[in-house]
């Protein structure tokens, strides 16, 4: 008596079929599990028998075999249960075969025999619908998140005596549904994503750092706020998503993905807001980019698409930053382990926030009585590869008590919106078919075809090479952030003002920051 | 006595054992320059006070004690034990070697002013050109953690005081004094540097191109033989030095306890002019300076008020013409101007500049940069300009 079910793992933020085969036999009663499991779908041999008894089923003394294929995959997570006694009730001829091939089935198995959610159940089904399979068996509580997919019937089962009645007959039970576009309507503010209640208009004043975060959100370009304790670099930072532009479909289902494997998509069905992680500064360099015996995306994974902020920069550690250098570039980190490589996108926005003093205040020498040496120490925790990778550097200063008081209508987060969504269509149309997005993605190469600089503006560049003593990496990010800032101004030439705008906003040069040496 | 004997082995001629004898008397460890010459006027020359037995020396010193200058037990000792001549020829080696010179208070060449103070050093090393006796000289001090301001003004006043071939001196610590340095040094001006510790050690160690640079332009200056660690209480000392240097102090940020001041007390117990930059009331770092312009400390808000202390009138008109903002005249456009009239030398963050201007932020970055490129602003902090003086 042999029988097949269907299941799948996840492996890098993709589901990967798996068969799951099971044979019953005489013989000494064994029941065994097969095919490079690991502990916990080992464990799912002790869960089965034991649902299977407490659903009513007979567990008859035979020798069982199970075997998981293909069988040079590590197979992890606990979604096995369901389709391994699924796949030995058809064994045991309890279960029409006939419904077996067309169907994904995932599910943990509890003793008494219900089904209990898991994690990673979209790209699992995802996988499933370009495999071309008809229907899922996903728990009930992950039935949402399923439905998601279009394409494919996904049937949310309670207990595991309900999913053999499914298979028996799916024309009793109704697959379920979700209205995708009313996700997108709903205001949400879970932990770890946006919070859509706040907006730009109520931070008061602060209109240079705020037309820096606009040129940084236009142009993807990684923002770092220097500034007092107190002055609202925080508070800006958690506004950043509210200018970015909406989630399109196929982003919401790629951001949802990521957090369907680690766990966090909580009861909703899909992300549909941006996402903005601010992991705490004692953060591992594992839990940053992802890793992990059986890997995890990180933090820089999580911000898929949306803003990592990094508090107190400095207080960081210096090689936990570090490891973010090429996933910087990449845009995705690619964790390798003796068995497979993962692969996991880490599109964001890295913005960043710190003092300029160990006290906070420096250059207000009335509160500050930091030594020069002190300063270079402090600033010296943050290499300068990871400095050169912030495109914008801005002073965010100390607010007065007056400028609190002043009712000014400040712009709303929508009306910057519509600034950043205009310089970002200009920057698609132009880049379109290049496999670039944003001007922080041209290489030198590219800065060379599409900013093009007349002889004024070459002479300014030159004069302020000369003069700041700049690098060739600075000179490139000064450009780029020129070509955001003519978008902005939706200016196809890129002018003397935008030039010079952008050097302003270069980051922390070490002769300048504390007074030049000689 | 084995190393008197050692001595009278060798053969050299007068100059090289002369120097040697002074060698000794300025190193005997603890011992003032009043004791040293009274000890040398005692047995009429120094090269009898080497050779001195140790019952003359103990009679020297009851007759000394009578006249008021007392030798301790430990004080005799260490002449005595001072006098050992191969230490002696190996450490004048050594300085050769190292390019270390020094002057004792028995030379001609010993800088003049400091000839005079109440307790000056008996012997000075230094690294580069000889202190100059017959120029005058200013000392700029201030504090170490200076402001922005400080440090622009620190280099105007050096720089503006150097091109009219004053001396400026000063301590070679952090802040004020290195920016004094560098002042001098970019307008090619001599300057010195008063060290409290070893003279061949560069405390602050960050400084160490100021101490390369300013061998060529001047020197460097200590009383403390090579080796010597920076001990605190060397400070103190070494600000006697320099205020006896100098004609003049210019203190520049000093809050209202500052080891500057202590300078400044030493100045006027030596008859030195005292000068003092001006700050805002509410600034900490200036509270010492206008607390010494309070008390009749010569209040200094250009070079020329220094300058007509210490050189004719007419040459301090001559200056007028060439110092000072003057030389913008035609070098800005109106905009520009109104951009850089806003920037004091208190860093201004480019909104408040904004604000003060009127302009959009966009136009006023331009202005910004084209006044970098000409260098009349700088960016010492993020963000936030200051004038360049």
């Amino acid at each position: 008596m042999f029988s097949r079910a269907y299941s799948a793992v996840i492996h890098g933020i993709d589901g990967l079929i798996v068969s799951v085969e099971a044979d019953v036999s005489d013989g000494l009663p064994l029941f065994e599990m097969v095919g490079l499991l690991n502990s916990e779908v080992k464990e799912a041999r002790e869960r089965v028998r034991i649902a299977l008894k407490n659903s009513g089923y007979m567990f008859p003394p035979k020798r069982i075999t199970v075997n998981l294929s293909p069988a040079d995959i590590r197979k992890e997570g606990t979604a096995f249960d369901l389709p391994v006694a699924v796949a030995i009730l058809t064994a045991f001829g309890h279960v029409l075969e006939d419904n077996l091939k067309d169907t994904l089935i995932i599910g943990e198995l509890s003793l008494n025999g219900t089904i209990k959610k898991v994690n990673g159940v979209l790209p699992l089904v995802y996988a499933a619908r370009q495999r071309g399979f008809l229907r899922c068996i996903v728990p009930k509580e992950n039935a949402d998140e399923g439905a998601v997919v279009s394409g494919i019937k996904v049937y949310g089962a309670g207990t595991l005596k309900e999913a053999v009645r499914m298979l028996n007959g799916f024309d009793d039970y109704k697959p379920n549904s979700v209205d995708i576009s009313m996700l997108f309507q709903g205001g949400h503010s879970e932990d770890g994503l946006s919070d859509e209640n706040v907006d730009f208009s109520e931070v008061a004043g602060q209109a240079a750092v705020k037309r820096a975060i606009e040129i940084a959100v236009s142009g993807m370009h990684n923002i770092l706020m220097i500034g007092p304790p107190g002055s609202g670099k925080t508070m800006l930072a958690k506004r950043i998503p509210t200018i970015m532009p909406e989630l399109s479909f196929d982003e919401s289902m790629e951001i949802s993905k990521i957090y369907s494997i680690a766990g966090l998509l909580g009861n909703r069905a899909l992300i549909t807001g941006r996402p903005f992680r601010s992991p705490h500064h004692s953060i591992t360099s594992t839990a940053l980019v992802g890793g992990g015996a059986t890997p995890k995306p990180g933090e820089i994974s999580l911000a898929h698409l949306g803003v990592l902020f990094l508090d107190e920069l400095p207080e960081f550690n210096k090689n936990t930053l570090e490891v973010l250098r090429q996933p910087l570039e990449e845009k995705a980190v690619t964790i390798s382990r003796l068995n497979a490589t993962y692969r996991y996108p880490a599109g964001f926005m890295m913005v960043a926030s710190m003092n300029p003093c160990s006290c906070g205040y420096y250059p207000d020498r009335n509160r500050c009585n930091c030594s020069l040496n002190m300063i270079k120490r402090y600033l010296g925790k943050i290499s300068k590869p990871l400095l050169d990778r912030f495109d914008i550097c801005i002073e965010a200063p100390q607010i007065d008590y007056k400028e609190l008081q002043i009712k000014k209508m400040e712009e709303t987060s929508a009306d910057i919106r519509k600034r950043v969504q205009a310089a970002r269509r200009i920057q698609m149309d132009r880049y379109a078919g290049q496999g670039i997005w944003f001007n922080s993605q041209l290489t030198p190469k590219s800065i060379h075809k599409y900013c093009r600089l007349d002889a004024r503006e070459k002479n300014l560049l030159e004069q302020a090479f000369e003069k700041m003593k700049l690098s060739a990496r600075a000179y490139h990010r000064i450009i780029k952030v020129a070509r955001t800032i003519a978008d902005l101004d939706s200016s196809e030439r890129i002018t003397v003002r935008h030039i010079s705008e952008a050097i302003c906003y270069r980051s922390i040069d070490g002769k300048y920051w504390g007074g030049e040496g000689l | 006595m084995a190393s008197t004997g050692a001595v009278r082995g060798y053969k050299m001629n007068t100059d090289g054992m002369q120097e040697l004898y002074k060698y000794w008397a300025g190193t005997i460890p603890g011992l003032k320059a009043d004791k040293i010459t009274a000890m040398i006027d005692r047995f009429g020359g120094i090269e009898d006070a080497f050779y001195a037995s140790e019952k003359a020396l103990e009679d020297m010193a009851k007759k000394c004690g009578e006249e008021g200058i007392r030798f301790t037990e430990r004080e005799l000792k260490a002449i005595i034990q001072g006098r050992n001549f191969d230490a002696i020829k190996r450490n004048l080696e050594y300085l050769k070697e190292h390019g270390i010179k020094y002057v004792t208070i028995l030379d001609d060449s010993y800088p003049y002013k400091l000839r005079n103070i109440y307790d000056p050093p008996f012997l000075l090393y230094f690294k580069g050109m000889m202190f100059p006796s017959d120029k005058k000289a200013i000392s700029i001090v201030g504090a170490r953690n200076c402001s922005v301001y400080g440090m622009e003004t620190a280099r105007y006043l050096a720089g503006a005081l150097a091109r009219e071939g004053i001396i400026i001196i000063s301590g070679l610590a952090r802040g004020i004094d290195s920016h004094a340095h560098i002042g001098a040094l970019y307008a090619d001006g001599t300057t010195y540097g008063i060290m409290g510790c070893g003279i061949d050690i560069c405390y602050p160690p960050e400084n160490i191109n100021l101490y390369m640079d300013m061998q060529q332009n001047g020197g460097i200056i200590s009383e403390y033989g090579p080796g010597i660690n920076p001990l605190p209480y060397h400070f103190p000392m070494r600000n006697r030095i320099i205020s006896g240097l100098s004609d003049g102090i210019a203190v520049i940020e000093a809050k209202e306890k500052s080891g500057s001041l202590i300078t400044v007390d030493l100045g006027l117990e030596q008859g030195r002019n005292i000068y003092a930059v001006p700050g805002r009331i509410t600034d900490k770092l200036s509270a010492g300076c206008n607390n010494l312009i309070k008390m009749g400390a010569k209040m200094v808000t250009s070079p020329q008020d220094i300058l007509e202390d210490l050189v004719d009138y007419a040459k301090v008109l001559r200056t007028d013409s060439e110092s000072g903002q003057i030389k913008l005249a035609g070098l800005l456009d109106s905009r520009e101007q109104a951009v850089y009239d806003a920037i004091g030398l208190t860093p201004v963050h480019v909104e408040e500049l904004a604000l003060l201007t009127g302009f959009e932020l966009g136009e006023l970055m331009e202005h910004l940069i084209s006044l970098e490129l000409k260098d009349l602003i700088c960016q010492p902090v993020n963000s936030r300009y200051t004038r360049k003086l």
